[in-house]
């Protein structure tokens, strides 16, 4: 595939591995945050960390929309499909994420309740076009990335007066995540960001630079292939040790400093922020998420079926909401690869494949067997 | 979620959308959100919808830059 096979060639990752070892002072700890779920799937995918000196760790951070999403919006989630007028369209990585007391939108769905699981926000507006007796609702989420496609489905929906189409929005912004992981209660010790690849084809390297000037951390800006990821970390080594902190794009490919205006303007457009928003594992962080303008509160899925928020406690023995802050590894939960695993997942960091805990059970954990036997 | 990948624009359609190849399988995907789009762009496609075009020169830039650092001898530290 162009522009992507010729990123995975693995003579030039070794040869970026003897860059990343020359470089790195012995000595000296260099703590990086992939803050973005595809990060953490490709580092687990090609074994990255395995070819990194031992004083060169990467920490996951929450940049996984499904992993972020609290188990009370899922409930709400369940309780709308539920509704015998209601056809729920989701992405598919939503379908297993756990509610309350080990509920699921798969499990609604085998209950009788009308999911459909569709690749793109189009497909959603076909459904309502060719369904005009029921009530099509799309559930909305994820972050900078998948909000400028919601954004052109809300704007379609309203220009072709779809009475029966509605979004349940759960959109979520990548810079108040980052700034509540570095604000949290015994924040983890970073010492600079791997920033996400497609979120910032949106947004662009600008939103990074407060956390660069004023927190004093590097962000380097990685695409998603492990040779992009090489380099953005041998890119944040050379900061650390020149003692600078500056926002660099290592995916200029794709990623501009300004990002897409089209897709800013059309953000703008039709959605507000949200005083305040719920994330697993982070709490309620405000001005972090989006709702629709009033201009379009009649596509408004809360306001049409007077949705109540729902707050529902995790699974006091997962520790998503530890790993979600990178202060604790998939390995430090007892319940990784027992009663949670990706067939049965209790916590939301084994669901999707961006996840943390299911990127380690389906790559890493093999290299800690090896490792424990090695030893 | 987040794992985009590139694609070929094949063809141009009506109403914003396109026809895309991705390793010879086409699809069709909405370019709304890209501003100038030509048959032969490749684009960073994300859930349906391209979402940023690709730039060849900064791509074979970066490629040339990973080649260097790969073959030129790298200064050891103490």
């Amino acid at each position: 595939m162009k522009y992507a096979d010729e990123y995975r060639d693995k003579e030039l990752a070794m040869g970026l591995a003897r860059a990343i070892r020359a470089k790195a002072e012995s000595g000296k700890a260099y703590r990086f945050m992939e803050f973005c779920g595809g990060h953490t799937h490709a580092i687990a995918r090609y074994g990255l960390e395995d070819m990194l000196p031992d004083n060169v760790r990467m920490i996951h951070g929450p940049g996984c929309p499904v992993c972020v999403l609290p188990a009370g919006r899922i409930d709400m989630a369940i309780a709308l499909a539920e509704r015998s007028e209601v056809v729920l369209c989701v992405y598919g990585d939503l379908m297993r994420v756990p509610g309350s007391r080990g509920s699921s939108l798969l499990r609604a769905k085998a209950r009788g309740a009308d999911v459909r699981m569709v690749y793109s926000t189009l497909d959603a507006i076909a459904l309502a076009e060719q369904n005009p007796g029921r009530e099509v609702v799309f559930f909305a989420i994820g972050f900078e990335t998948t909000t400028p496609p919601t954004a052109v489905m809300v704007r379609l929906a309203d220009k072709k007066q779809l009475a029966n189409f509605s979004v349940f929005c759960n959109h979520v912004l990548t810079p108040p995540a980052m700034r509540a992981i570095l604000d949290s209660e015994n924040p983890v010790e970073i010492d600079g960001f791997v920033g996400p690849a497609h979120v910032s084809t949106v947004i662009g390297t600008a939103p990074y630079e407060p956390f660069a000037r004023d927190d004093g951390k590097p962000v380097v800006i990685a695409g998603f292939e492990p040779l992009d990821m090489m380099q953005a970390i041998l890119m944040l080594i050379e900061q650390v040790n020149d003692g600078r902190h500056e926002v660099e794009n290592q995916y200029r490919r794709a990623v501009t400093g300004s990002g897409n205006r089209r897709a800013i303007d059309e953000m703008a457009e039709i959605f507000e922020l949200r005083d305040q928003f719920e994330w697993r594992g982070l709490g309620s962080i405000p001005s972090s998420a989006l709702k629709l303008r009033p201009a379009f509160a009649h596509l408004d899925a809360e306001l049409r079926f007077a949705m109540s928020e729902l707050v529902v406690a995790d699974n006091p023995a997962c520790e998503c909401p530890a790993i979600l802050r990178g202060v604790k590894k998939p390995v430090d939960c007892r319940l990784f690869g027992n009663a949670c695993t990706p067939e049965t997942p209790v916590g939301s960091c084994m669901v999707s494949s961006e996840g943390a805990c299911a990127a380690h059970w389906t790559y890493g954990r093999f290299r800690d067997h090896q490792r424990r036997l090695a030893s | 979620m987040c794992l985009a990948i590139p694609a070929e624009v094949i063809k141009l359609l009506p109403d914003d959308m396109a026809i895309v190849s991705i390793d010879g399988v086409s699809k069709e995907v909405s370019v709304a959100l890209i501003e100038e789009i030509t048959v032969g762009d490749y684009v960073i496609l994300h859930v349906g919808h391209a979402l940023a075009k690709i730039n060849p020169e900064e791509a074979r830039e970066t490629l040339d830059l990973l080649r260097q650092m790969g073959v030129e001898p790298v200064e050891a530290r103490p």
